[in-house]
């Protein structure tokens, strides 16, 4: 069984009333624990509502969603399903609840009743592993929205939360602020064994994952690993999804009759290809 | 022009003071408070003006403070003086068109008026040691006995502490907003306060819309951190009555014990 399974899932927006609007249509997807997901997709595409039906922040219209084998449903299992998926939001000043940084952290164990010495052993680890121990006793709107980003990815650490669900959390930072979030997720996933379900229009964000979910008008379209999305970059386009800078690239020299191979789609690779084309450029270069 | 400004008038410092627990302080001041109304001597007024000077001292927070915190008063404390000086019945110091001047007046007056600078200096005194975090945490917990015939202790310490993390926030976006008006042309410092008043809407209606939506998204993360109320919660930072809040709470009863003894003996 996975850890994550959504099964037939439908969400409708104001059910029965005239602005009546389906979010999520008939959904399946697995997410498996250890697992780095990405889901992509345009404006309204659905992917922040079925974030939200992840740990019960929202319930299916239709279909079910389970998380540990937990119906999302069952009213008794919500906090224990809340502990075991943590949320990290788009905005980040709207997720920080205290005026300290350490007691936001414990703001979650706090709330599921641990020990006060767990919870100042639990934000101490939490700190650490995000980089953030010097700003232990910092007011939070003193730090940088990459920052703050990790201060919330730590209060959701903090609950020794399984999953890590983060709805955009990249939309509002700077270049900086993006690489250090994405940083640190990545950093969680491989060395903690964290899954995370990274919700981005940023291509450049998804290739770090090991399968990427691509959404539109509340469908799952496509699904793979980052080589087959990447691959077709004509139907990206056609979902309103940009396509990485290299991938975009060498599909156009492709088109000019250059012989790049398919499936490039990070900026090293397809430097490290040209180069090498350079080098041996007289047979390589058609016509 | 927001940016500067600090909440409360908590000054940081390291004295005896600033590490008593935050309950004992807001019992005790309840305490001496209504000991200045009860021991109302002239011994025991002296007594109260050397504590008071005395831990204003040993709490290291500087003279201007004091001075600070009595200024908003300083016409309510003049006005009751001045009241007490031409009221009060007696023999005349001097006599000004209708109004006598006398010595009880001026006795009573200046009773009266170093009363009030008391109270006013005690409680500062609190508010400059004990941070609004420390001070909201103590409140819920002193108020939580109350929970049971409905006062929503744990609440209200949380709406607290929202407004705390959430007006540094709000200030800077008003900042913004005032700004971007601006930047298209609205004025905001000149005609008269009908203009100025009608130029703040503009300001007011995007904050208020903004807040609204923050509210929202920040009960979200609330719920997705598993907030469920006050309770089955813990609290990281445990209040804890040391040595010194013993001490401290040993003194003050000792003193009103001799000032007790004083006030029965009509010394």
């Amino acid at each position: 069984m996975s850890f994550i399974e959504l099964e037939n899932l439908s969400h409708i927006y104001h059910k029965g009333q005239e602005n009546e609007f389906p979010a999520l249509r008939h959904v399946n997807l697995s997410i498996e624990e250890g697992e780095f997901v990405a889901i992509l997709g345009a404006n309204g595409s659905g992917k922040s509502t079925l974030a939200k039906h992840l740990n019960a922040l929202l319930l299916p219209t239709e279909g079910h969603c389970r998380v540990a084998g937990m119906d999302t449903r069952e009213t008794d299992a919500v906090w224990e399903i809340r502990q075991q998926v943590g949320m990290v939001f788009q905005n980040p000043d709207n997720q920080i609840i205290a005026a300290i940084v350490e007691d936001d952290i414990a703001f979650g164990p706090e709330n599921l009743g641990v020990p006060p010495e767990e919870i100042r052993r639990r934000v101490s680890e939490a700190l650490k592993t995000v980089h953030m121990r010097k700003y232990r006793t910092f007011a939070p709107h003193l730090l940088s929205g990459g920052q703050k980003q990790r201060i919330a990815i730590a209060g959701a650490l903090a609950m020794e939360t399984k999953c890590l669900v983060l709805d955009e959390p990249t939309a509002m930072l700077d270049p900086q602020g993006r690489s250090e979030v994405l940083g640190t997720v990545k950093r969680l996933h491989e060395e903690k064994g964290i899954t995370v379900v990274y919700i981005t229009h940023f291509m450049e964000e998804a290739i770090a994952a090991d399968r990427i979910v691509v959404m539109e008008k509340g469908n799952v379209v496509m699904e793979g690993v980052p080589k087959e999305i990447f691959g077709t970059p004509e139907k990206l386009k056609q979902w309103n999804l940009d396509v990485p800078l290299a991938a975009d690239i060498s599909e156009k020299l492709r088109r000019k009759g250059w012989k790049i191979p398919k499936g490039i789609y990070e900026s090293e690779k397809l430097i490290e290809v040209l180069v090498k084309m350079a080098a041996g450029r007289k047979s390589v270069v058609g016509e | 022009m927001l940016s500067d400004i600090t909440i409360g008038q908590y000054f940081p410092g390291g004295s005896l003071l600033h590490r008593m627990d935050p309950r004992v302080k807001i019992v005790l001041l309840f305490f001496f408070l209504i000991g200045i109304f009860f021991f109302d001597t002239v011994g025991a007024y002296i007594v109260f003006s050397l504590l008071t000077g005395g831990l204003f001292y040993f709490s290291g927070i500087p003279m201007r403070m004091m001075t600070k915190s009595l200024r908003p008063l300083l016409w309510i404390i003049l006005f009751t003086f001045a009241i007490h000086l031409f009221s009060t019945p007696g023999e005349d110091i001097a006599r000004i068109w209708m109004f006598h001047v006398t010595w009880e007046g001026l006795g009573k007056g200046i009773f009266i008026s170093l009363r009030l600078v008391l109270l006013i200096l005690l409680s500062s005194l609190l508010t400059f040691t004990t941070s609004p975090l420390k001070l909201t945490d103590a409140l819920e917990r002193l108020l939580s006995p109350l929970k049971r015939v409905g006062v929503p202790a744990h609440e209200l310490a949380m709406m607290m502490t929202i407004a705390l993390r959430f007006i540094p926030t709000l200030i800077e976006e008003t900042d913004k907003i005032m700004k971007a008006q601006q930047s298209r042309g609205s004025d905001f410092t000149t005609g008269n306060l009908m203009q100025r008043a009608k130029q703040i809407v503009p300001v007011l209606v995007p904050l208020f819309i903004s807040a609204f939506r923050r509210a929202d998204e920040l009960a979200m993360a609330m719920e997705a951190r598993c907030y469920h109320g006050g309770e089955g919660r813990t609290q990281m930072k445990v209040l804890r009555v040391s040595s010194i809040d013993y001490v401290a709470c040993g003194a003050s009863v000792l003193l009103c014990g001799m000032l007790a003894l004083l006030k029965w003996n009509n010394l």
